[in-house]
């Protein structure tokens, strides 16, 4: 029993870091109907930057608002350089952009820090919490920290003025310049946030996985299936997708399939998903007359 | 200088012209139609002004130029476009897409007068406040799709047939709407309608179009005593 709640409690937590990914994807995926491939690497990007300013000697709860703050700017820019100027053009052409990037952010971290794996310090102290090994400090940091900054999201897409026209942009872009909206901001404005939630889901997962250019690969892949089985068209679903996929990966690599296979597992998700049910739990079911 | 002066307007989708060279002027404060059959050039000459179509030419809005502006600039001095379809955001309340057209507007004070203004104008619309606006009927959405326009406070209505797929009933009140929002809220409207009899009825001047280039103009009354357009557009 005491097993099964820590595989549970331990899904939960990796599962919160699948659903900032999954949040970032579906919220890039409404604005331009495509996959942001790069998401994960961008992340892994931000994560460096955040290590280096703590070599500089910056203290961790300054280096994460400001890695926040940069990330979203980075965001802004790339989408500002280069895909705004591809925004008509055909999917493959996006896909390659997607992959270039990929590509070069990879390779530019590694240029810049090396291939070889760095510890990255958690904000939250080593010990158990309440006295139970139910729940690391960290995990728990970390399923909080996703909380709030998830909740924050809403209430901004919700109840803020600029959060309904970025709605309003993503939903119907011709109605929303026809009222004043300028749309292209709008997108820019989805990329700096998507960039910033990944950015903290880098910060959060590092401390466990460790920090070097490929860390986020697996990462990214359990974000898609997060996004894929919660449904594209709906962040929350992307969200509690994340969620449900950090447990089920957990618990199946625990009882059922054994750790090799947990990566192998989201794949299956994946495709399973699609063949099945490809709106996802929570998604629409876009019906097109004709 | 008229209010709103187009002049030699061309446009094009993709490599088809589908304008040219189009005439015409609105005067401030009147309601002018464009009439036209199916595929005239109507609802092009409207995105045009708005910035949706690739053109050419000289579109003059109370002496600012309109060529090469971004669409959301061009509502910005005070254009209001009801597109053709109403392009209702389905997904959220009827009260946020007023909000969503009182954008460009600041001031809370401001946006809640014109949300008071348009739910006056159409009290079924402030019942269904908090309804989500796909749910709405037709009717409604039209209005809803027009008093968006009236909340960023427009001095230029653009209409892209606000009768299509309505009851006759519906469309009466929603014409006499228009007639006391030219009134009383001194908006001039530019309307494309191909329900000439209807269109002619409120207008006071009419231009009519064939496959992109003006061929008729004149008022209202002219137009729809004229012969060869009674037979071809009024049925009579």
């Amino acid at each position: 029993m005491e097993y099964f709640l820590q595989q549970t409690l331990s899904g939960l937590a990796n599962g919160a870091i699948y659903a900032c990914v999954a949040l970032a994807v579906v919220m890039i995926y409404q604005a331009i109907d495509h996959f942001n491939f790069a998401q994960g690497e961008m992340a892994m990007f931000s994560t460096f930057i955040a290590w280096q300013m703590m070599q500089w000697g910056m203290p961790f709860w300054l280096v994460f608002p400001v890695c926040v703050v940069i990330s979203f700017a980075g965001g802004v820019v790339i989408e500002r350089v280069i895909f705004g100027p591809i925004h008509n053009a055909p999917v493959l052409s996006h896909v390659i952009v997607f992959i270039a990037l990929f590509s070069i952010f990879n390779s530019l971290a590694g240029f810049i820090w090396e291939f070889t794996i760095k510890p990255f310090p958690s904000p939250f102290p080593e010990k158990d919490v309440l006295g139970t090994n139910l729940i690391a400090m960290h995990e728990l940091g970390m399923i909080g920290i996703t909380l709030v900054m998830l909740v924050m999201i809403y209430l901004f897409f919700r109840f803020t003025p600029i959060g309904l026209a970025m709605r309003a942009a993503a939903a119907n872009p011709v109605s929303a310049r026809l009222v004043g909206i300028s749309v292209k901001w709008m997108l820019s404005l989805g990329w700096g946030l998507a960039a910033a939630i990944g950015a903290v889901a880098g910060m959060l997962i590092a401390p466990m996985v460790y920090l070097e250019p490929n860390m986020m690969l697996g990462i990214l892949l359990y974000g898609f299936a997060g996004a894929v089985v919660g449904g594209l068209t709906s962040p929350g679903g992307a969200v509690a997708g994340g969620f449900l996929v950090g447990v089920a990966e957990n618990l199946a690599g625990a009882y059922v399939i054994g750790s090799e296979l947990k990566l192998t597992f989201a794949l299956v998700l994946i495709v399973g998903v699609l063949l099945l049910r490809p709106a996802g739990l929570f998604g629409r079911v876009v019906v097109n007359r004709v | 200088m008229a209010f709103l002066e187009v002049k030699g307007l061309e446009a094009f989708y993709g490599h088809t012209q589908a304008l040219h060279g189009l005439d015409f002027e609105l005067e401030e404060g009147g309601i002018t139609t464009i009439l036209g059959a199916n595929g005239a050039g109507k609802t092009t000459t409207l995105r045009s002004i708005c910035g949706m179509v690739r053109n050419n030419g000289s579109i003059t809005f109370d002496g600012n130029s309109l060529i090469g502006k971004a669409t959301e600039n061009i509502v910005r001095l005070g254009i209001a476009h009801v597109p053709e379809g109403r392009g209702t955001f389905v997904r959220i309340t009827t009260e946020e897409n007023l909000r969503l057209g009182a954008y460009t507007i600041k001031g809370a004070k401001n946006i809640a007068d014109a949300m008071d203004r348009v739910y006056n104008y159409s009290p079924r619309l402030k019942e269904r406040r908090n309804q989500q606006a796909g749910t709405l009927s037709g009717g409604e959405q039209q209005m809803l799709a027009v008093g968006r326009a009236l909340m960023l406070r427009p001095r230029l209505m653009l209409l892209d047939e606000p009768s299509f797929g309505l009851a006759p009933l519906i469309v009466k009140e929603l014409f006499e709407i228009l007639r006391s929002i030219n009134n009383d809220e001194k908006v001039s409207m530019l309307l494309v309608e191909q329900n000439a009899t209807l269109a002619l009825n409120l207008a006071d001047h009419a231009y009519l179009l064939e496959t992109g280039r003006v061929v008729m103009s004149g008022t209202s009354e002219d137009i729809s005593s004229d012969e060869a357009v009674r037979q071809s557009y009024l049925g009579y």
